[in-house]
C-alpha cells in the first residue's frame, strides 16, 4: 500500500529553527511533505516531532514566546511570513490530536462547527456534509442513528474518529495527526490506520507517532528526528529497512530510545 | 524482630489515624451544628410568620397589627433582578477576556488585583461609593442605586468564577477549536464557554445568593419604602433592610415579621446553593 513514487509538494520546510523562548527546539530542519501521501515523523521524546507538526499550522502562535524561524512554504506561500491569515491557514491545515477532544456539542454540530465557519450551507447540504465526513471517518453507521446526542458520549476509539470527521469535513488540503491512536485500545488504532490510508487518497496526511510499527504500516515517507534535528528522512521502506544512519538503526531497532 | 519494630510503627500510625479522625470530626460537627442551630431559631421564630399575607399585603405601620412583606419582596427581587441582569453578562464576559484574550497581560494582572480588592471589600463600603456617585449627586435614594451597589458585589464573583471554570477547560480543546481555523472570540464562547457552561451558572447562582442577603449596600443606597413601590428611581422597600430596622423595633407585629423575612432570604439562599451544587454535578459526571 505504502506509495514512494514523488508527487508535487504540498509543503516544503526549509533552514527550519524553532524556539520555546530561548531553548531551540528544533535547529535547520529541511523536509518536504508530498501531496497525497503519508508522512510519518519518528523519534524519541522531546526530539522535536510534535514541535515540527505544530509549526505546519502555526498552532504554536497561541503561545506567546514561541517562535519559528526559517521558511515553511505551503504550495508556495511562505506561512511564517508576517501578515498570514491564521485562521484561513488552519482551515486548510486540520489538525487531529493526541487526546480525542469532541467539543460539548451534538455529534451533528461538532462537524457542522467547523463547516459554518467558512461556509454557509443550506440544511440539506449541510446534512450532506456530515454524512460524508462521518463515512470518510468510517464511523457514519455507528452514530447515524444519534446524530443529536452529546459527542462526549461517544467512546474514545469514536471520539477520535469523530474528530477525524470534524476535520475532513472543513475540506483541508492537508491533515495533521498528532499521535492520533496514542489513547486508543488496539481495535480503535486498527480503525484509524486504515482510516488514515484512505484518507491519502484525497488529502496530504502528516502523522506523528512513538509507534515505530505504525509509521511503518500507514507512512509512505519517514522522517526520524533526534533532539531537534531532523536525522534522515526518505521513503518509509528505505528507513525502515536499510537506514543510511546508524542512530536511525539503533532507534528503530529498538537498541535505543 | 523486624515484624515487632512494624508493629510499634503501625500501633502508632494507627494512633495517629484515630487522633485526625476525631479531631476533624469535632470540627464538622461544630460547624454542622451551629448551622442547624442557626436554621433552627430562624424556623422557630419566622415559621409563625410565613402565611399568605406576607406576600400578599405591604409592611405595617408601626404599632399596628397584621401586614406582610409584600412590598420588600417585590423590592428585592426588582433589585436583585436588575443586578443579575447586568453582572452576569458583564462578569461572563470580563471572565473570558481573563483567561482567554488577555491571560498574561497586565491589563489582565491589575483586573484580577483589583477584582480581588473588590471581592473582599466591606460591602458597607461600596453603599458609601454608590451613595456619594448616585445618591448625593441625584438627591435622591433609589431602587436604581441599591442595584447599582448589588451589581458592584455581584460581578466580581461571576467573573472570578468564570475565570476559575474556563481555566479547568483543557487547553486540548481550545487547540482543537483553532484548528479548524476559527477565530478567538468564537473559539471563547462557542467551544469554552459551553465546556464551562455548568460552572458558569453556579457562579451565577452564587452571586444571586450574596446579593440577595446584603443589607450594608442598600442602607443608604435604596433605602427603604413602607409602601409599594415599582418604580426604580425612588427609594425602595427591600428584605434586608426592612429585617433590620424591624427586628430592632419594639413593636412585636414588626419583629415577628423581621423573623419571617429572615428565613425567607435564607430559604431562598439554600435553595440556590442547592441549585448550583446540582448544575455542578451535572457537569462533573457528563
Amino acid at each position: 500500500m505504502p506509495d514512494s513514487k514523488p508527487t508535487q509538494n504540498a509543503i516544503e520546510v526549509r533552514n527550519l529553527d524553532f524556539y520555546y523562548g530561548n531553548f531551540k527546539g528544533l535547529k535547520n530542519v529541511n523536509l518536504d511533505i508530498a501531496e497525497h501521501r503519508v508522512t510519518a515523523f519518528i523519534g524519541p521524546s522531546g526530539c522535536g516531532k510534535s514541535t515540527l507538526l505544530r509549526t505546519l499550522n502555526r498552532m504554536y502562535s497561541l503561545y506567546p514566546g514561541q517562535r519559528a524561524e526559517g521558511e515553511i512554504n505551503f504550495y508556495g506561500q511562505n506561512i511564517l511570513e508576517k501578515g498570514q491569515d491564521l485562521n484561513l491557514l488552519r482551515a486548510q491545515i486540520g489538525m487531529v490530536f493526541q487526546k480525542p477532544t469532541p467539543f460539548p456539542m451534538s455529534i451533528y454540530d461538532n462537524i457542522a462547527f467547523g463547516v459554518r465557519l467558512y461556509e454557509n450551507l443550506s440544511k440539506s447540504d449541510m446534512d450532506d456534509r456530515v454524512e460524508s465526513a462521518l463515512t470518510k471517518a468510517a464511523i457514519w453507521n455507528e452514530v447515524k442513528d444519534k446524530l443529536g446526542q452529546s459527542g462526549l458520549s461517544l467512546s474514545g476509539g469514536q471520539q477520535q474518529r469523530l474528530c477525524i470527521a470534524r476535520t475532513v469535513a472543513v475540506k483541508p488540503k492537508v491533515i495533521l495527526l498528532d499521535e492520533p491512536t496514542s489513547a486508543l485500545d488496539p481495535i480503535s488504532t486498527a480503525k484509524v490506520e486504515e482510516l488514515v490510508s484512505e484518507l491519502k487518497k484525497e488529502y496530504t496526511v502528516a502523522i506523528v507517532t512513538h509507534n515505530m510499527q505504525q509509521a511503518a504500516r500507514v507512512s509512505d515517507f519517514t522522517a526520524y528526528m533526534y533532539l531537534g534535528e531532523l536525522m534522515e528522512f526518505g521513503v518509509t521502506e528505505q528507513i525502515f529497512l536499510k537506514p543510511s544512519r546508524q542512530e536511525t538503526e539503533d532507534y528503530i531497532t529498538g537498541r535505543f530510545g | 524482630m523486624a515484624m515487632n519494630m512494624n508493629h510499634a510503627l503501625y500501633r502508632r500510625r494507627r494512633l495517629a489515624n484515630l487522633w485526625g479522625m476525631v479531631t476533624s470530626m469535632l470540627a464538622m460537627t461544630l460547624g454542622l451544628v451551629v448551622l442547624l442551630w442557626i436554621l433552627f431559631i430562624l424556623f422557630s421564630n419566622g415559621f409563625a410568620a410565613l402565611d399568605w399575607n406576607i406576600v400578599s399585603q405591604d409592611t405595617p405601620a408601626p404599632g399596628t397589627e397584621g401586614g406582610g412583606l409584600r412590598n420588600a419582596i417585590v423590592g428585592s427581587l426588582l433589585m436583585v433582578g436588575l443586578s443579575v441582569l447586568v453582572a452576569t453578562p458583564v462578569g461572563i464576559l470580563a471572565g473570558i477576556y481573563l483567561t482567554e484574550f488577555g491571560d498574561q497581560s497586565k491589563t489582565a494582572a491589575l483586573t484580577r488585583f483589583v477584582t480581588d480588592i473588590m471581592l473582599s471589600a466591606p460591602s458597607i463600603t461600596i453603599g458609601l461609593f454608590v451613595y456619594a456617585i448616585a445618591v448625593a449627586t441625584v438627591g435622591r435614594f433609589s431602587g436604581y442605586a441599591g442595584s447599582l451597589a448589588l451589581t458592584l458585589i455581584a460581578v466580581p464573583v461571576v467573573m472570578r468564577t468564570t475565570e476559575n471554570m474556563l481555566r479547568l477547560v483543557p487547553g486540548s480543546l481550545r487547540e482543537a477549536a483553532f484548528a479548524l481555523g476559527a477565530p478567538r472570540w468564537k473559539v471563547s464562547l462557542s467551544v469554552t464557554l459551553r465546556a464551562a457552561k455548568s460552572g458558569v451558572i453556579t457562579g451565577v447562582l452564587l452571586a444571586i445568593a450574596r446579593i440577595s442577603g446584603e443589607t450594608a449596600p442598600l442602607l443608604f443606597t435604596a433605602l427603604n419604602n413602607q409602601f409599594f413601590n415599582d418604580d426604580m428611581s425612588k427609594p425602595m422597600a427591600n428584605l434586608p433592610v426592612v429585617i433590620f430596622q424591624f427586628a430592632m423595633s419594639p413593636y412585636e407585629n414588626w419583629i415577628r415579621l423581621a423573623w419571617g423575612g429572615a428565613l425567607l432570604i435564607t430559604l431562598t439562599v439554600l435553595v440556590l446553593n442547592i441549585l448550583a451544587r446540582v448544575f455542578f454535578r451535572d457537569k462533573t459526571t457528563s
